[in-house]
């Protein structure tokens, strides 16, 4: 493969896979608080839904996007009450929105189906970092301000949660609340907090679709990308940085499945549309259960250890479960 | 909490002052109802219109009948096998992908028992169709085992082990509809050519119905009622789904458990979806499950995994899809409509049932 092709493919990925960066550092750190909103595709598609129509009816992209985030985080919200307060099964009530949230989106999006509205206003260089060889024209020639937006998510979110004390409360919540609490803590509001922050990135990046990558409504305009984004975090190990990394791996198998349409003529075409879901989940397989750890068994002993310590991902100890305060 | 003023207190004084838990369900209930004619609202409709062009669209002519029991036969099919794995403490959401399967192999089996081109089936039809369906149930179960061997030997999260072969399932589908089993001339989402009409599931009458497929529903469900209250086997289910390591430890064979819940359920749903391909569509079409397996997993989470209620809710949520078809024809909205019904009942009844806990009167004693 010749290096402009390559260029290429990596270009398309970091654009479309940034909605999914702002929707997997969303639940990243909703579960590093020890909650789980598996709502996520419901959330992304309502949102989009939502977005598109504010936008198209305040005629503003940015108003678009609150209002996605706010009817993210109201998502969330119900999300977090039947959780933590009611202390109900996160997994059904999150299971429940994902599929009212979509046909919710069906429903109210009928008549804003493939119409023309606003979008996020033209790409931009940034000036002195589009120098930089090779790396300078991917980062930071083509794309928009969104793309540029999720750089400095991956790296704010990075910051806060290894390197403040806010982000080491977070982590202790969603690993030891009993601990943080003893320690002068509100896990419950916290966790609400979270909840909804999660939500709210989640419902910006509906908006990312319907607004910019994926431009205008339809219906089911952004089906099975929740759902990737809930494996991502499991593949990136609810860490801000491989969660994205996850993101943009799907975006490369995504921009790949595009070139291969058109190299490998005698596989129908739409087979590569799915493929990507596919082959990021099996990732997922592959990088969690112990499959891995018994081919590791085989290493020596030193390789093995530093291996491990990259491969090895464990969630929040107190994921899914409702914190009892008394 | 006011620790310092009522120090001897047990209970918390919300909790002695709550309300009946039957007020919180009701209350839920009613919130729900209310929402779902809000959401009409928005649509810019009125509640009553539509309520009542679903109910003519679900029951309005026979024809429309027969589409909510052929809609009801696979739904009970799925709720039935979810009843296994909902009691084994496990979120199944690849019964999409398992439905999808068993469609995929009824589908090979009719064409191997057929071939293109062929006058007739090298076995007597119905011999050929009962075949199919076993092979169909035979499909569901390896796609249900995958994810079951992915959770119980892998530690994949049965969650997402479901959700990637569903992702797989359709991908298969759409292979094989696009690819080697594409319709003479033009490949098309319509799906892959037509079985011949000797291939095709009696009807009731003209109907959509067929009475095989409602036979195997039936019996699916009354045979998991049976095993849920009456056997060992589903006594030790419920142990496992209650509590994995303590069913272990006191001797239950976990991993066999929850390996059968998910053949159990893998076999229901392959049937289900062997019976779409051979009595509704006659052909195997990329979207073959239709949903079904999703709307089995609201149905079973709104009856608390209890069989008994499974038939009622079942046959109303059946009766809410056919009914929907009738909103974009009469009054130009969409058919989804159902979902949000489905998914706002479902939602609040999970919400009441939590109020009931958390804020709901204890009973004295």
């Amino acid at each position: 493969m010749e290096s402009g092709q390559l260029f290429i493919i990596l270009a398309t990925a970091i654009a479309s896979a940034t909605p999914l960066v702002f929707a997997c550092i969303g639940e990243t750190i909703t579960e590093r608080a020890g909650v789980i909103n598996l709502s996520a595709e419901g959330t992304i598609m309502l949102c989009a839904m939502v977005g598109f129509v504010a936008a198209k009816t305040a005629d503003n992209v940015w108003l678009g996007f609150v209002a996605a985030a706010l009817v993210g985080a109201l998502i969330a919200l119900v999300v977090a009450y039947g959780a933590i307060t009611l202390k109900q099964s996160q997994i059904a009530i999150g299971f429940v929105l994902a599929l009212l949230c979509s046909d919710l989106s069906a429903y109210l999006g009928n008549p804003y189906v493939r119409i023309p509205g606003p979008t996020v206003p033209p790409r931009f260089a940034i000036p002195l970092l589009q120098d930089m060889p090779f790396i300078g024209p991917l980062l930071f020639r083509e794309g928009d301000i969104l793309v540029y937006a999720g750089y400095a998510l991956i790296g704010a979110t990075w910051f806060y949660f290894y390197r403040t004390r806010g982000g080491l409360t977070l982590r202790a919540i969603g690993e030891q609340p009993a601990a943080a609490f003893a320690r002068g803590h509100n896990v419950i509001a916290l966790r609400y907090a979270y909840t909804l922050i999660g939500g709210a990135l989640m419902g910006i990046a509906g908006a990312a679709f319907s607004l910019d990558f994926k431009a205008g409504w339809s219906y089911r305009h952004t089906a099975g990308y929740g759902w990737i984004a809930l494996a991502i975090v499991i593949f990136g190990g609810w860490n801000p940085l491989r969660a994205a990394l996850g993101a943009y791996l799907f975006g490369v198998l995504q921009s790949l499945a595009g070139v291969a349409q058109s190299t490998v003529p005698n596989v129908p075409t739409q087979v590569f549309t799915v493929a990507p879901f596919v082959l990021m989940i099996l990732a997922l397989v592959l990088t969690s259960g112990d499959w891995l750890d018994r081919l590791l068994s085989y290493l020596p002993v030193n390789v093995r250890r530093s291996l491990a310590r990259i491969i090895h991902t464990a969630p929040p100890a107190a994921l899914g479960r409702p914190f009892e305060q008394d | 909490m006011n620790g310092a003023a009522a120090p001897q207190t047990m209970t918390p004084p919300a909790r002695a002052a709550g309300m009946p838990p039957t007020f919180y369900r009701i209350g839920a209930f009613a919130i729900s109802l209310i929402l779902v004619a809000l959401v009409i609202l928005i649509s810019g409709a009125s509640p009553v219109t539509v309520i009542g062009s679903m109910v003519g669209g679900a029951f309005g002519t026979a024809d429309q009948i027969g589409r909510v029991i052929a809609t009801l036969s696979p739904l009970l099919l799925c709720a039935a096998g979810l009843v296994y794995t909902f009691n084994a403490g496990l979120y199944n959401l690849g019964v999409e992908g398992q439905i999808t399967f068993g469609a995929i192999a009824a589908t090979w089996a009719l064409r191997l028992l057929h071939p293109e081109g062929a006058t007739a089936s090298l076995l007597p039809p119905p011999v050929a169709i009962a075949l199919a369906i076993f092979v169909g149930g035979v499909g569901g179960i390896a796609w249900g085992l995958l994810a079951g061997a992915l959770h119980v030997y892998g530690r994949i999260s049965e969650i997402f082990a479901g959700l990637g072969l569903n992702f797989a399932a359709t991908g298969i589908a759409i292979y094989l509809i696009f690819g080697p089993w594409k319709r003479p001339g033009v490949a098309s989402l319509s799906g892959t050519q037509p079985f011949d009409e000797s291939l095709w599931l009696g009807t009731f009458g003209k109907t959509e119905a067929t009475p095989v497929a409602l036979a195997l529903g039936l019996i699916a469900l009354l045979m998991t009622i049976v095993v849920m209250r009456n056997t060992y086997f589903g006594l030790r289910l419920r142990a496992v789904g209650r509590n994995l390591r303590a069913a272990y430890v006191l001797g239950v064979p976990a991993r066999r458990q929850l390996l059968s819940a998910f053949l159990i359920c893998g076999l229901f749903a392959g049937v289900a979806g062997a019976l779409q391909v051979v009595g509704v569509f006659h052909r195997l079409i990329p979207n073959v499950s239709s949903n079904l397996g999703f709307l089995g997993l609201l149905v079973v989470m709104l009856v608390n995994f209890d069989p008994l209620w499974i038939l009622p809710v079942a046959l109303f949520f059946s009766a809410l899809n056919i009914g929907s078809l009738q909103l974009p024809l009469s009054l130009g909205l969409e058919s989804s409509l159902s979902g949000v019904i489905q998914g706002l009942l479902v939602l609040f009844a999970l919400l009441g049932r939590g109020l009931a806990q958390v804020y709901g009167r204890k009973p004295e004693g």
